[in-house]
């Protein structure tokens, strides 16, 4: 059926009147997603896209019941924005703006946690369920609906991903980016949880990248759950140097720590079906499903 | 944005705190005039931005005028390869001059981003001077941690268990303690990412006086405190490094001989891994970001073929929010200019592929299209090993 994402979920876009709020928007209610508000501070009233504009995320969630949040707004209000979306009482927020401090992140997490919220991103491409719905950026004609869940940390490499299966005839239940940054909302872990109760996902690909620990994390998490679907990865930054950003601000090999051969190598223990040619992405997921049939 | 220690010393002073007397040579004459006035013995420390340098040589003593003169010749102007600067070292241009320190203990202080967990750390060791990361290993037991939030930042009882911890004289726990106070609101309110002194000196007079300092600013909290901005030193990046920064490109010069461009952070890591998959070596990583105007593409694809080291290139475009059209228009425009010699892979998909593919062709310069992604890395690959004519 897909995770997070589906036909009826009803939109709320923050920051809906700027330029990558407007051009992103109409590229979404193309796509047939049920966009019922927007929310820019001053222009209330007003219809943008023949989408109606509240001041306050209360408002619109008070006239239109939106389900999730979609955040388009400048790094050093976006902070603001997610907060302001989960004290309005909204389960889902998809963050999409790049470059939100970290210290301002780790308000965040903690703001949210003690309200249930859920955040997808920042510095995401965003959610795509294809057929369905899209909240978020990634060009929509590549996608395809099926039977593959994808995790990434990336944008357009998750596109590629996403192209390789579509030329294979392998469509996508639905599509997640993480997020490029050092503080992230739900991992892969999480979202791992979620494809493995969803009857419509078949197999699941993990797009990671160097830095941090979150793809250590994803192997023990498969280990000590016997995860049942089978799971293929790639992690980009094989070639990375260390201690260099590679421009994620989440991408940078600390010391020993972060290496992709390191989180291969942690995820191939796990049982994962590892990749290391990235032309290879669409190729491991079908032969995972074609060793299931 | 990791600063120097001597730019991280001045913030320390200004806060109030400790640091050795000392300032910055550029020059043998300089670093002589301010060890005589410091007087003898002195420290000349190599000012680069990275760590490793007291294993790397890079810090000195010296007790005479003619010892200066030696050290800061033998530093100055010279490139130091520590194990965090890669194998072709940093150049030294500055040396900070400082007054030994008598010591009679040394410690870690420290304060950072946990990533994994979502939180901040200060972290404290008995025995300084020494690397963090290999004591916590070997020696847990000389370290003590405090978890905290930037909401709340250290509590007094929290600074009082780092500071008892330490088994300090009761005069100085007091300045310990506001000692952390000040660097852990220092910290908070300029969005630092790590701040650590090691060693934090107690003097035989029983001060607390930073050795050595390492502060390494958020980027992306950068915007909100544009009095930092004089701090970065861009003259250890080089200059196609900051060129590519004025066209706001993410620009890191490697050491292989194909060129990559490429949109967006992942692809472009994925796309030097094939090339590696396949025997090559990347040149560089180049994200060209989602914004990018035709002028920075065209800025982009001549730093690649002006490295003299690059013998093929491989773009790899993914069009979504970047338009094929916009990237081929800024190539063309930059291999007119340059009288492109160098082969080049092209591949491109997504928005407006056809109009950029055309672009391309029309212009008559040798481009080679190959669609597949793994078919492009095999061609950049293999016409890198062909030696150019001259």
């Amino acid at each position: 059926m897909s995770i997070l994402l589906y036909e009826h979920s009803r939109i709320l876009v923050q920051g809906i009147t700027g330029q990558q709020g407007s051009f992103h928007t109409e590229k979404m209610l193309a796509y047939g997603t049920k966009i019922v508000a927007g929310v820019t501070p001053g222009k209330g009233g007003q219809r943008h896209l023949g989408v109606p504009i509240f001041n306050t995320v209360e408002q619109a969630v008070r006239a239109e019941q939106p389900d999730i949040s979609v955040i388009f707004v400048p790094p050093l209000a976006a902070a603001e924005a997610i907060m302001e979306a989960s004290h309005a009482g909204l389960k889902l927020v998809v963050c999409i703006t790049e470059g939100i401090p970290v210290l301002d992140m780790l308000k965040v997490k903690n703001f949210l946690k003690e309200r249930g919220t859920l955040l997808i991103g920042p510095n995401t491409p965003g959610i795509i369920s294809p057929g369905k719905s899209k909240v978020g950026i990634m060009p929509a004609h590549i996608h395809q609906p099926g039977p593959v869940g994808i995790i990434s940390r990336s944008g357009t490499l998750t596109y590629e991903a996403v192209y390789q299966l579509t030329n294979l005839g392998l469509g996508q239940s639905t599509a997640v980016g993480i997020g490029g940054d050092p503080i992230v909302g739900l991992k892969f872990t999480e979202l791992l949880e979620m494809f493995k109760n969803d009857d419509q996902t078949q197999a699941v690909l993990l797009i990671g990248e160097i830095g941090g620990t979150a793809e250590e994390e994803t192997a023990e998490y498969l280990k000590s759950s016997y995860y049942p679907k089978p799971v293929a990865a790639y992690v980009a930054g094989l070639t990375a140097p260390p201690g260099k950003r590679l421009g994620h601000a989440g991408a940078i090999i600390e010391g020993q720590q972060g290496t992709a051969a390191e989180k291969l190598k942690a995820l191939k223990i796990a049982g994962v079906e590892t990749i290391e040619n990235p032309a290879r992405l669409g190729k491991a997921i079908q032969k995972l499903l074609m060793g299931k049939n | 944005m990791l600063i120097h220690e001597f730019q991280a010393k001045k913030i320390l002073k200004e806060l109030g705190l400790l640091v050795p007397d000392g300032q910055v040579a550029e020059t043998i004459e300089e670093a002589k005039n301010i060890a005589q006035e410091l007087g003898f013995p002195v420290v000349l420390k190599a000012q680069i931005l990275a760590g490793g340098r007291g294993k790397a040589g890079g810090i000195k003593t010296a007790k005479s005028a003619e010892e200066v003169g030696l050290q800061a010749a033998s530093l100055l102007n010279a490139r130091l390869v520590t194990l965090q600067t890669g194998p072709q070292g940093k150049l030294v241009k500055k040396i900070l001059v400082e007054k030994y320190q008598e010591i009679k203990r040394e410690f870690y202080f420290g304060l950072s981003v946990d990533r994994k967990n979502e939180r901040l750390v200060a972290l404290v060791s008995r025995q300084g001077g020494v690397e963090i990361e290999e004591q916590s290993r070997s020696q847990p037991e000389l370290i003590k941690q405090e978890i905290f939030f930037p909401e709340t930042g250290l509590y007094s009882f929290q600074r009082r268990n780092l500071a008892y911890f330490l088994d300090l004289p009761a005069e100085v726990i007091r300045i310990f303690m506001d000692y952390m106070e000040k660097l852990g609101s220092f910290f908070l309110s300029h969005d630092l990412k790590l701040l650590e002194i090691n060693p934090l000196f107690l003097t035989e007079t029983d001060q607390l006086v930073a050795g050595d300092i390492k502060m390494d600013f958020d980027d992306s909290g950068l915007a909100k405190h544009p009095e930092l901005s004089p701090l970065e030193d861009l003259s250890e990046l080089s200059l196609e490094e900051i060129r590519a920064r004025k066209f706001k490109l993410n620009y890191l010069k490697m050491r292989g001989r194909i060129g990559c461009l490429v949109n967006g952070a992942g692809l472009a890591m994925a796309t030097m891994d094939i090339i590696q998959y396949f025997g090559g070596q990347p040149a560089n990583f180049l994200d060209i970001g989602g914004g990018v105007t035709e002028e920075a593409v065209s800025q982009a694809f001549e730093i690649l073929l002006s490295d003299r080291e690059v013998t093929s290139a491989l773009v790899n475009i993914f069009g979504g929010i970047v338009r094929c059209d916009l990237v081929a228009r800024g190539m063309v425009a930059s291999a007119r200019r340059i009288s492109l010699q160098k082969p080049v892979v092209v591949r491109l998909e997504g928005t407006n592929v056809d109009e950029g593919k055309k672009i391309l062709e029309e212009s008559g310069l040798p481009f080679y299209f190959l669609s597949d992604f793994e078919a492009a890395a095999r061609k950049a690959v293999e016409l890198s090993q062909v030696k150019l004519k001259e």
